[in-house]
């Protein structure tokens, strides 16, 4: 702790518990909490005490008022623990029984603050922090707190039952870990008195007839098996198991959500994950009882184990599963496809019950394909699901949702009556549907696969948000058309492909502006996976989308323009890898683009384009696209010198990037490796080279922009320009050849200046056009020196520090809090 | 209560309900998809359908080469358009009292039936309602009449040569019912006897029934009417729309708690969303610009135009349009574009509100403005001399069997360039296509109907909960194209009760209540007798006066003086005769008692036998029966009166009198 907090700590201390504490928001005092908290792991808690005896003075003042305010009351419990949490400064505490007056029954728990239920968190926060030790649990014990926090379990707060059960795990965690650090009995009736009590209650509530007791037994053990991985953990579960097995066979389950989330949690406990484990039976069981709406969650964190017995795993995936296949069965698919399931490892009439109701039907199955979504996405799924009859199944969903498939059986009417335009499923299953695109080996039925996409992308009747999910499948299954190895007809491909340009081209025209925006992400998707594909390639310089792309750049909607902006710089990549293209009266003008987005980056009155001009002009570079431009160095000095002036800080800061890449390219024509930080060969370093680099960054004018970057107002242009300076001058000046810092009136003529207005901080001040101090950014030597003598590091961190670096000081913060006092006393003067 | 169901159409419905003692006509449609049997009336003359092939029979015969024509495989009638009737002989029509129509496009009939059938009545109707029909009215009687045609054809109606004729000629229905346009004078004769009504109006009809029209958000004026008396209420909804367009949203909490409800008018294209549909036309209508091609939109000169013109509005400057020229062709078109913005009062609050700004409602003031929509009567004139392509054209008639439509067909049909966008829902666009075969332009269907679809109804008779719900047959099944997709159809409990063209339906809701009202002389000389807690009774007698529908309770007048002149005894029709009063008993025997009751007066052989309905007491000596019953009580006794009077005395202890 720095002298000046320590001189003003005992002051806030006592305006605390002053007789007008000050009107302080929570978050000063949780924020002076947090300091001491730091504090106190710092040193130790007793030393702290000691040597900042307002601490102690501070609680025993707040015990001694007669109604301490809630805010108040809720800080002293909570530093009162924090600062017992080591022992010797628990045993110093309670020299005046200041924790047990606290804590114990005379505190206030007692007292009228106690209905406010931050107190009671605090109090249960206090007694958390506390009791890491045994005197501070034998102290919460003999004073009765065990019962308090049991009834805590069932506050109408949220927040303080949840900490109650989390104070309830701890202890009887540490209870056992602690006293029996060894091996804790076999047997509970061996366990410390404490961890009695709480197995105790729990064995009762889990009895109660009071479905609220049963259900705060099962958070609690639920809490208590997803943190606590100890062996004794068997041995409590071993009391309990009959009773929560009980609960599955009743005839309706009670809190299924909690049952599968304790199962789920113990399933991860390596206690009880070994196969013969004789809780598998029990998930097995769990997965059979539970609605498939129950037990779905419990399904997916069970496929999720790699530890796990082969037959709770098949079971697993049999709840998932069984909605799809009674969607199969329903839609009465052609027998070759059998279902999804073996009907004797089914009885689907619960599912079936389930989809033919309006009120389910559409709830299931979102949630089971959310689930899928989750599985399929995991890069290694510990069991293999049926990609191609799941594709199957999907398809099949989605047919029913827009009305396409004539179901024959009494069940499949009732689904397609329920589906038809349900969005909420439409998006759900396209999501599964894009995701199985990445799953290998599908047997795919391509052709109608397209056809269903297609019909939603058409259709008129296709909600936006669902047209977006639309055409994320179809690039996503697009994009890996030409590696499937059962799809190789190039005539096929082209088919799709002018299917889908042609119904793109209807949806760039679109009055609605979500539409035309999510239109021309598809094309700019579908550009990046499939620029090097011929067919792709002619179909779309042969159709009608390239010039509507290019009309969109002046569209109404700032984002669409965004889009249009990345999509036409990727238009160009198109043309760019494939000049030859015969491509007849569609000539897509390379030239007229560029200068088209120059133009955007240079008028355009909102942010987006602009910031999406000058992201595809740094993608153009780094890709090396720089054939698209007649003279790179002077495309980019044009494009710095209109970002420089740009209000918006992401496109200077896209300025500064572009600078960047120029930057390392240059050096790498010299034959200079890419990686800044990779040694480089002698010959590098040549005066040649060097002369060249600087020579080319002058003319380009970059070095003023870097150099003005360095006093941006906004932070992280600054931080950028500072990077990218100290970038170029590890090039120029090898790191041991860095002298000291220059006097800097021995330095050249302006850079003095540029040194002295750099250090004295005024970064946010610009620099005075046409002063006498003006700098020669464009002379090379002028800047190589500027390079060498200006504390680029110094200059670094300063701008590392987050402008609230001062006022986030404690010391500031002991200082605001005594402020409050004194405006309170201010504004009671005011009053006469 | 009855419904004689005069219209098989389900958006163009005319149905006439007897309810008390009056007739009401509810809308009367005209069903115009009869004139797609017809050749179009070209504006121009047309050598491609001038020199159409005539029709021969299989057998060679030619007697019909003059009156049909092959067109692309299909025959067509070639003779001036003619329209298919409601049913005129299902009863006799100069009996009803009132036509309530609910919106213009149902009142398109109007003259067949006030003109043609010795109807003397009254038509109610709202005024947009009157004006706009006026206005179909007139540009569909000035595009038939401004092409005179010499030749009627009719030879073909005869049912045996019908017969012989290729599909859909062949199956055309009640082909004798159609007719030929009506003239302007009988249209103005028509919509002379309209009595112009403003939303929740009451309107009395004869003291039996009250109408209201209330609001039915489908177009501008257009409305639902509310049949009532004073325990009975008939909801009849017709073309209504639950979405935000141009009109006052849709009334729907007056509907509530409706004995029957008449449900018609619903989407004519329930698969396809009112916005879905406008994107697609904003769509295609801008590729085909920009592809340097026209736009034709066959439409009508109201409705939803108005929405597509604002749509367009928003939407050209973003489409890079602002420089093609939107036409607005139709006789009619000044009066239509004008009168919407006149409607304040009939508009949706958004459009309301603008007027105090003060500011035009709709949008197409300021296109018209900027000279970005024009709008002619018709294609000769000044339109000749302004035309510029590309071009987007709104004009009508959807049909495209008249109109200046016509000549657009003709003129940009045969490049691929141009488009024919069919926005309006009443016709297949393929039927109205098949004359102009084979066609290189481009077609597209977005039909755009905003009224209610099936999720809407099911929702609206959630929430109104009718008693009965009557609707058009369609409504009750899928749509035969369809026939797997049983969400589109009225899905209610009960379920609702269907009609078909010339059906007469007992509507299954009996009357139980009357109104009678009673004269305060009356009621002061009543004398309640409370019988139970709370329930008195009085016994009146009265003159029951019953004058226009309404019933009233009088005084009876006072007995005649007897003999106090001496002039012949008069006898008198309107005053009845008053009898004596005699006391009405009530309550009940109890058996025992009165058992008791006897054999205290001396009767000591009394023997009780329980049957079915009560009692009955037997006093074998006398050999007497007392038959007790719920409802009767009968003393049976050979000839002893004295001893039936003794007993009708003790049976009368336990009973009280008023």
């Amino acid at each position: 702790m720095s002298r000046e907090c320590g001189l003003l700590l005992p002051r806030v201390c006592a305006a605390l518990a002053g007789p007008r504490p000050p009107a302080a928001a929570d978050t000063c005092l949780q924020k002076l909490l947090d300091w001491l908290g730091e504090l106190s792991e710092a040193e130790p808690g007793l030393k702290l005490l000691q040597d900042n005896p307002c601490l102690a003075e501070l609680l025993a003042a707040v015990l001694a008022l007669p109604e301490p305010g809630a805010g108040l009351l809720s800080f002293a419990l909570r530093l009162a623990g924090l600062l017992a949490a080591s022992e010797s400064a628990f045993q110093h505490l309670q020299q005046e029984q200041l924790l047990a007056r606290l804590f114990g029954e005379a505190g206030p728990r007692a007292g009228a603050a106690w209905a406010d239920a931050a107190v009671r968190g605090a109090w249960l926060d206090g007694a958390r922090s506390m009791a890491l030790h045994e005197p501070a649990l034998r102290l919460l014990c003999a004073h009765g707190a065990l019962d308090v926090i049991f009834t805590l379990q069932g506050d109408p707060s949220l927040f303080v039952a949840s900490a109650a059960r989390r104070l309830l795990v701890h202890t009887l965690s540490f209870s056992l870990e602690y006293e029996m650090p060894k091996a804790p009995g076999t047997r509970v009736c061996y366990w410390p008195p404490c961890a009695q009590v709480i197995v105790k209650h729990i064995e009762d509530s889990l009895q109660s007839s009071s479905v609220s007791h049963v259900k705060q037994s099962l958070k609690l053990l639920a809490g208590l098996f997803g943190s606590c991985h100890a062996p004794w953990t068997e041995v409590l579960w071993s009391g309990i198991a009959k009773q929560v097995q009980s609960f599955l066979t009743e005839e309706s389950v009670q809190a299924p959500h909690l049952l599968a989330d304790l199962l789920l949690n113990m399933s991860r406990s390596p206690v009880f994950c070994e196969p013969e484990s004789s809780f598998w039976p029990l998930v097995t069981s769990a997965l059979e009882h539970l609605t498939p709406v129950q037990a779905g969650p419990l399904a997916v964190g069970i496929l999720r184990l790699h530890k796990c017995p082969q037959d709770v795993r098949i079971q697993a995936v049999t709840v998932l599963l069984q909605p799809m296949d009674c969607i199969l069965r329903a839609a009465s698919q052609p027998l070759e496809y059998s279902g999804l399931l073996d009907e004797s490892v089914t009885d689907p009439a619960t599912v079936e019950s389930l989809l033919s109701s309006k009120s389910s039907c559409a709830s299931l199955l979102c949630q089971t394909l959310g689930h899928l979504e989750e599985l399929l996405s995991l890069s290694h799924l510990p069991v293999d699901l049926p990609g191609t009859s799941l594709l199957r199944s999907v398809m099949t969903i989605l047919r029913f949702c827009n009305g396409l498939l004539i179901p024959t059986s009494p069940l499949g009417s009732k689904i397609s009556q329920t589906l038809i335009g349900c969005f909420r499923v439409q998006r759900s299953a396209l999501d599964v549907l894009a995701v199985l695109s990445e799953q290998k080996g599908c047997d795919v039925p391509v052709e109608s696969l397209f056809d269903i996409l297609l019909s939603y992308l058409e259709s008129p009747n296709t909600n936006p948000m669902v047209l977006k999910k639309s055409f994320q499948a179809t690039s996503k299954w697009l994009v890996c058309l030409p590696e499937m190895s059962c799809f190789s007809s190039q005539w096929q491909i082209k088919k799709i492909l002018q299917d889908v340009f042609l119904v793109l081209q209807k949806r760039l025209c679109s009055p609605c502006w979500e539409v035309r925006d999510s239109s021309l992400e598809f094309l700019t998707v579908l550009i990046n996976g499939l620029r090097d594909h011929d067919e792709f390639r002619q179909t779309l310089l042969s159709s009608e989308v390239p010039r509507l792309t290019e009309d969109l750049l002046g569209d109404p909607e700032s984002y669409v323009r965004a889009s249009a902006v990345t999509a036409a710089g990727h238009l160009i990549l198109v043309t760019y890898v494939a000049p030859e293209s015969p491509v007849t009266g569609n000539q897509y003008n390379k030239e007229n683009t560029v200068a088209k987005l120059q133009e955007i980056l240079s008028r355009d009155p909102e942010g987006f384009p602009r910031r999406a001009v000058i992201n595809i002009f740094i993608k153009w570079l780094r890709k090396g696209y720089t054939s698209l431009l007649q003279d790179t160095e002077q495309f980019v000095s044009e494009v710095i010198q209109t970002a420089e002036r740009d209000l918006d800080w992401e496109v200077r800061l896209g300025g500064l990037e572009l600078v960047e890449v120029f930057f390392v390219q240059t050096f790498c024509r010299c034959g200079r490796p890419k990686c800044p930080y990779a040694p480089f060969s002698p010959e590098f370093t040549s005066s040649v080279c060097h002369n060249e680099s600087l020579q080319v960054f002058c003319r380009a004018k970059l070095f003023g922009f870097l150099f003005r970057s360095l006093c941006d107002c906004d932070r992280p242009v600054g931080q950028k320009a500072c990077d990218i300076l100290l970038a170029i001058r590890s090039s120029f000046y090898p790191s041991n050849s860095l002298k000291d810092s220059q006097d800097p009136e021995e330095v050249g003529h302006g850079i003095a200046w540029l040194q002295r207005t750099l250090r004295q901080g005024s970064l946010a001040q610009t620099f005075p056009a046409g002063s006498s101090h003006e700098v020669d950014f464009q002379d090379p030597e002028s800047m190589l020196l500027a390079l060498g003598t200006i504390d680029l590091e110094e200059l670094h961190d300063d701008l590392n520090k987050s402008s609230d670096h001062v006022e986030k000081s404690p010391q500031s913060l002991l200082q605001d809090i005594l402020a409050a006092v004194g405006a309170a006393e201010d504004n009671e003067a005011d009053c006469y | 209560m009855k419904l004689y169901c005069l219209s098989g159409h389900p958006t163009l419905p005319c149905n006439v309900l007897k309810f008390k003692s009056t007739t009401i006509m509810l809308d009367c449609g005209l069903d115009m998809t009869s004139t797609l049997n017809f050749l179009p009336l070209p504006l121009v003359q047309s050598p491609r359908l001038s020199k159409l092939p005539g029709w021969i029979l299989k057998d060679g015969s030619t007697f019909l080469d003059k009156e049909l024509k092959e067109c692309s495989g299909h025959v067509f009638v070639d003779s001036v358009p003619e329209f298919c009737l409601p049913e005129t002989e299902l009863l006799d029509l100069s009996t009803v009292d009132v036509i309530l129509i609910s919106n213009y496009h149902c009142m398109m009939a109007l003259p067949y039936i006030t003109e043609y059938t010795g109807f003397t009545g009254t038509v109610y109707a709202t005024e947009p309602t009157v004006q706009i029909g006026r206005l179909l009215m007139e540009e569909l009687v000035n595009s038939i009449e401004r092409v005179p045609k010499a030749q009627s054809a009719s030879m073909w109606k005869n049912k045996e040569v019908q017969r012989l004729l290729p599909a859909p000629l062949k199956d055309a229905v009640e082909v004798s019912m159609w007719r030929k346009c009506y003239t302007m004078p009988e249209v103005n004769a028509a919509l002379s006897k309209i009595q112009m009504v403003g939303y929740s109006q009451k309107i009395e009809l004869f003291g039996a029934v009250q109408v209201t029209p209330l609001s039915s958000g489908y177009a501008l004026g257009s409305s639902n009417w509310i049949i009532q008396s004073h325990y009975e209420k008939v909801s009849y909804v017709s073309g209504s729309s639950l979405l935000t367009t141009h009109p006052q949203p849709m009334d729907q909490a007056s509907l509530k708690n409706s004995d029957v409800l008449i449900l018609t008018g619903l989407t004519q294209i329930p698969t396809a969303n009112p916005d879905g549909m406008v994107g697609e036309f904003c769509s295609n209508l801008a590729m085909t610009v920009r592809n340097g091609g026209n736009v034709l939109v066959p439409c009508y000169p109201s409705g939803v135009i108005y929405d597509l013109l604002e749509c367009l509005y928003q939407y050209i400057d973003s489409a890079g349009l602002s420089n093609v020229p939107f036409y607005f062709i139709s006789p009619v078109a000044n009066s239509s574009l004008e009168f919407s913005q006149i409607f304040a009062e009939w508009l949706c609050h958004n459009k309301q509100t603008k007027v105090y700004l003060p500011e035009p409602p709709f949008p197409h003031a300021e296109l018209i403005q900027t000279n970005k929509l024009k709008h002619y009567p018709s294609i000769h004139g000044d339109f000749s001399n302004d035309f510029k392509q590309p071009c987007v054209v709104f004009t009508g008639h959807p049909s495209l069997r008249f109109g200046d439509v016509v000549h657009f067909m003709e003129l940009w049909g045969k490049s691929s360039l141009n488009t024919v966008i069919f926005t309006e829902p009443d016709f297949s666009y393929l039927d109205a296509l098949a004359p102009y075969q084979p066609l290189a332009m481009k077609c597209v269907y977005c039909p755009i109907d905003t009224r209610l679809n099936f999720i809407q109804v099911s929702k609206l008779l959630k929430e109104v909960q009718p008693l009965h719900v009557v609707c058009p047959e369609q409504y009750t099944q899928p749509p035969p194209t369809q026939s797997h997709r049983t969400d589109l159809m009225i899905d209610c409990q009960p379920p609702p009760m269907s009609y078909r063209r010339a059906e007469v339906l007992t509507l299954p809701y009996k009357r139980r209540y009357e109104k009678i009202e009673i004269t305060p002389e009356l009621a002061d000389s009543l004398v309640p007798l409370e019988i139970k807690p709370g329930i008195s009774l009085a016994t009146v007698s009265a003159v029951l006066h019953t004058k226009d529908n309404k019933h009233v309770l009088q005084l009876p007048p006072k007995p005649p003086q007897a003999a106090a002149s001496k002039k012949r005894k008069r006898v008198s029709d309107d005053v009845p005769e008053c009898r004596a009063l005699r006391p009405l008993l009530s309550g009940s025997i109890p058996v025992e008692q009165f058992v008791q009751t006897l054999e205290k007066h001396g009767f000591s052989d009394v023997k009780v036998e329980d049957t079915a309905k009560g009692h009955i007491v037997l006093l074998q000596e006398a050999e007497t029966l007392i038959q007790l019953e719920e409802d009767s009580t009968h003393i049976i006794c050979d000839n002893d009166e004295p001893l039936r009077v003794k007993l009708r005395d003790l049976v009368l202890k336990f009973l009280q009198k008023f």
